[in-house]
């Protein structure tokens, strides 16, 4: 169970707190007006925001204070999440061992992610050689190899066409059904939500709510959510 | 989000540090301490310091003013060799000065073509000395930088302007009040300011084409205290003055926003020049700026050449040293601007301190420094490391330019994913930072390579004979009048700074680096 107990953030201006838990192996949709701090959220609970006050747990073990690549976890950024100059194998094996010195049986586990992430035979490529759908799919191949219990998600998709981010959803279940992982992902549209997420997690007004059945909320929305859902 | 710095790179910072404060204070303190026992200021200084005044405002208003018609026309018309006559502009910056002086004194000189051509017509020799030259050399060092200003501001108006312009039926002066003038207001004070600032502390070009009452520089007057009267305590004054003004033009630098080194949607569809007269203007501004920067260079291969195999044993030692200062000095760049750019990701003070040699003076720097070892060891040995060591420096704010946006942009965008993913700083170094990096790393190391091959500054201090580097051999060759074989020395020493800068560019800098 991921736990924010009494969290704060400030930031300049900018406060949000959240009291909140997500259980394992839940899918949560973040959902929210534009700047309400979706994306600060998740930066929190994947360390790169210090907490102003409260802590995170995991598993009833405090995370807050762990350095990013230590904690329980993987994030896909909106964009960036692949290195331009490295191959989309190197990108992905990146997951394995930071300083890129595999043993066989790495390798071996690495070709195995790109397989079922649909990338065989595009090791070699450069991201700037691949599509945005390959773009991604290496993303979610770091993801599956790390197999870290709690997925973030910060709209990695989001410059995709809506066949092509329907086909990377899917994959993200997929991986997530796998690994048993626990997902926490932003997204603007309901009907992801809908597709991947059980539970929905409203952030508004400078405070998270704790995660709701998605379809109850989605068909009776608090203010803020309709608002900007428009319903 | 910011990791740690190791106690090692900490430690190097500390040390880089200290020898840039070192180099940039501790001279000037020195000049300073020794300024006050010095004697009276005398007409000569004032004239000295009139003079450098006087030329800087001359060579920053003609050649931005003659920049502005040719960046005009290379803005907006296409025509094959476009692309490498921008190119050209550039060239200019890694070019050693005495190589284009020897080349306008080729063309412009007694014996040049262009007095030839008059004596022909029965006219008077012009003279190439005194004021109108040093006034001419900077301009031709200037021209191709205040053209690749300017264009910038060119390429930044919007598309749309130019389009709403053609649209509405804008004839010259509508466009040049509506458009261009606006973006002119906004470019020139800068262009204009930054080659002023060059233009203040010009010595090689004062040394060679000016000198006498009536054209000297403070730099040049240093460098004469020291070298014909051994008056330090003048030469000192001169220093501190000459530090006060650099001090002065580092305030109104802070003031000006200056235009950046990089030209960004230069190539993109303009919409059809207009025709008529401005076509022949337009052919006439690109064709005498590139004769009039070609036509030098070309006169010093064409005397130069046939030298080459006849050159004294002198020039090559020369060239020999020459190649090791700049080889030494390469590798203090290295190191300086490595360690203060990976300081610089996290803190601000490494690129005011690197910046800081933007305005310093070589000269000043140099009097401070033979003030500091003189007590203690003959200068006369100290020559070459001190050359490289102030070269390196002087190199530091353009590698500092050309590494700290790639490094900053580097950090920005795969700081976050680093950290998640793990990567130690070694790592982060190796797999990431440094792919990002090389070509910068490899363009400023060239630079300073070229810089520090064609220098002639700190060196006429500390050397003395038998110790020259090349470039101060071919002062030793032209103060001979030995033209002919200056001109082969000009000859290796080109083949020399490009080399060194194409080489280390392509070695450093890789192939296919960035993506």
């Amino acid at each position: 169970m991921l736990t924010l107990e009494g969290a704060e953030i400030a930031q300049g201006g900018f406060r949000l707190t959240a009291e909140l838990s997500v259980p394992e192996g839940a899918r949560v949709a973040v959902m929210g007006p534009s700047g309400a701090g979706k994306s600060t959220l998740l930066g929190a609970i994947a360390g790169f925001l210090p907490l102003t006050r409260g802590r995170i747990l995991w598993q009833g073990r405090r995370i807050d204070t762990l350095a990013p690549a230590a904690l329980p976890l993987s994030i896909l950024f909106q964009d960036h999440n692949l290195f331009p100059h490295l191959s989309l194998f190197d990108n992905v094996a990146l997951g394995l061992d930071p300083s890129l010195r595999l043993s066989p049986a790495q390798r071996r586990a690495v070709l195995t992610a790109l397989e079922e992430t649909g990338l065989s035979g595009l090791e070699d490529r450069k991201p700037a050689q691949l599509s945005g759908g390959q773009i991604g799919r290496a993303g979610l191949a770091r993801v599956l190899l790390r197999a870290r219990p709690l997925i973030l998600l910060d709209e990695p998709f989001a410059a995709l066409g809506p066949a092509l981010k329907r086909q990377m959803l899917a994959l993200v279940g997929r991986i997530a059904g796998e690994t048993g992982a626990t997902l926490l992902m932003i997204t603007h549209d309901p009907e992801d939500a809908r597709m991947l997420c059980d539970l929905t997690l409203v952030v508004a007004e400078g405070q998270a709510s704790p995660p709701a059945p998605t379809e109850a909320l989605l068909a009776d929305p608090p203010p803020a959510l309709a608002a900007y859902l428009g319903t | 989000m910011t990791r740690p710095a190791p106690a090692l790179l900490k430690g190097a910072a500390a040390l880089v540090a200290a020898a840039l404060v070192l180099l940039n204070l501790g001279a000037l303190g020195a000049v300073a301490w020794r300024a006050e026992g010095g004697a009276g200021w005398g007409a000569a200084d004032w004239a000295a310091l009139r003079f450098t005044l006087w030329q800087a405002f001359l060579s920053a208003v003609f050649s931005v003013a003659l920049a502005i018609p040719v960046a005009r026309a290379l803005a907006r018309r296409r025509f094959p060799g476009r692309g490498a006559l921008i190119v050209l502009m550039g060239a200019p910056f890694i070019l050693p000065v005495l190589v284009a002086v020897i080349g306008l004194l080729a063309v412009m000189g007694r014996n040049g073509l262009l007095n030839d051509l008059l004596a022909l017509a029965g006219l008077p020799r012009l003279s190439i000395y005194g004021l109108q030259g040093v006034v001419l050399a900077h301009v031709f060092f200037n021209l191709p930088l205040a053209v690749r200003l300017l264009l910038q501001g060119w390429a930044r108006i919007p598309a749309e302007h130019l389009r709403l312009a053609a649209a509405l039926g804008f004839g010259a002066r509508a466009r040049f009040r509506h458009v261009e003038g606006p973006m002119l207001a906004r470019v020139v004070p800068g262009a204009l300011a930054v080659v002023f600032l060059i233009c203040l502390t010009s010595f090689a070009v004062a040394l060679t084409l000016g000198g006498g009452p009536r054209a000297t520089t403070l730099e040049l007057a240093i460098y004469q205290a020291f070298r014909f009267d051994f008056d330090l305590g003048r030469a000192a004054m001169l220093a501190a003055v000459q530090a006060g003004i650099g001090l002065a033009a580092l305030l109104l630098l802070a003031r000006l926003t200056l235009p950046e080194g990089r030209i960004a949607g230069l190539d993109r569809d303009a919409p059809p020049p207009p025709g008529g007269l401005s076509r022949v203007t337009d052919a006439l501004a690109i064709g005498a700026s590139a004769l009039f920067l070609l036509v030098p260079l070309a006169m010093v291969l064409i005397r130069g050449l046939p030298w080459l195999g006849d050159l004294s044993a002198g020039v090559w030692w020369a060239a020999l040293r020459s190649v090791a200062t700049a080889a030494l000095s390469t590798a203090l760049l290295g190191v300086f601007a490595g360690v203060l750019t990976l300081m610089a990701l996290t803190r601000r003070w490494p690129e005011a301190l690197g910046m800081a040699a933007l305005t310093a003076s070589p000269l000043v720097i140099g009097t401070g420094l033979f003030l500091i070892v003189n007590p203690w060891v003959d200068p006369a040995h100290l020559a070459l490391p001190v050359t490289a060591l102030v070269n390196a420096a002087m190199a530091l704010p353009f590698a500092l330019r050309a590494l700290l946006p790639a490094a900053r942009r580097a950090e920005a965008d795969f700081a976050r994913l680093s950290a998640s993913l793990g990567l130690s700083m070694a790592a982060h170094a190796r797999l990431v930072l440094w792919p990002r990096l090389r070509r910068p790393a490899g363009f400023a190391l060239g630079l300073g390579a070229a810089l520090s091959m064609g220098d002639l500054g700190v060196i006429v201090l500390f050397a003395q004979t038998g110790g020259e580097t090349l470039p101060m051999q071919m002062h030793r060759l032209m103060g001979a009048y030995r033209s002919g074989e200056s001109a082969g020395a000009a000859v290796l020493l080109l083949a020399l700074s490009l080399g060194a800068f194409v080489a280390l560019e392509r070695i450093v800098g890789g192939r296919h680096a960035d993506t």
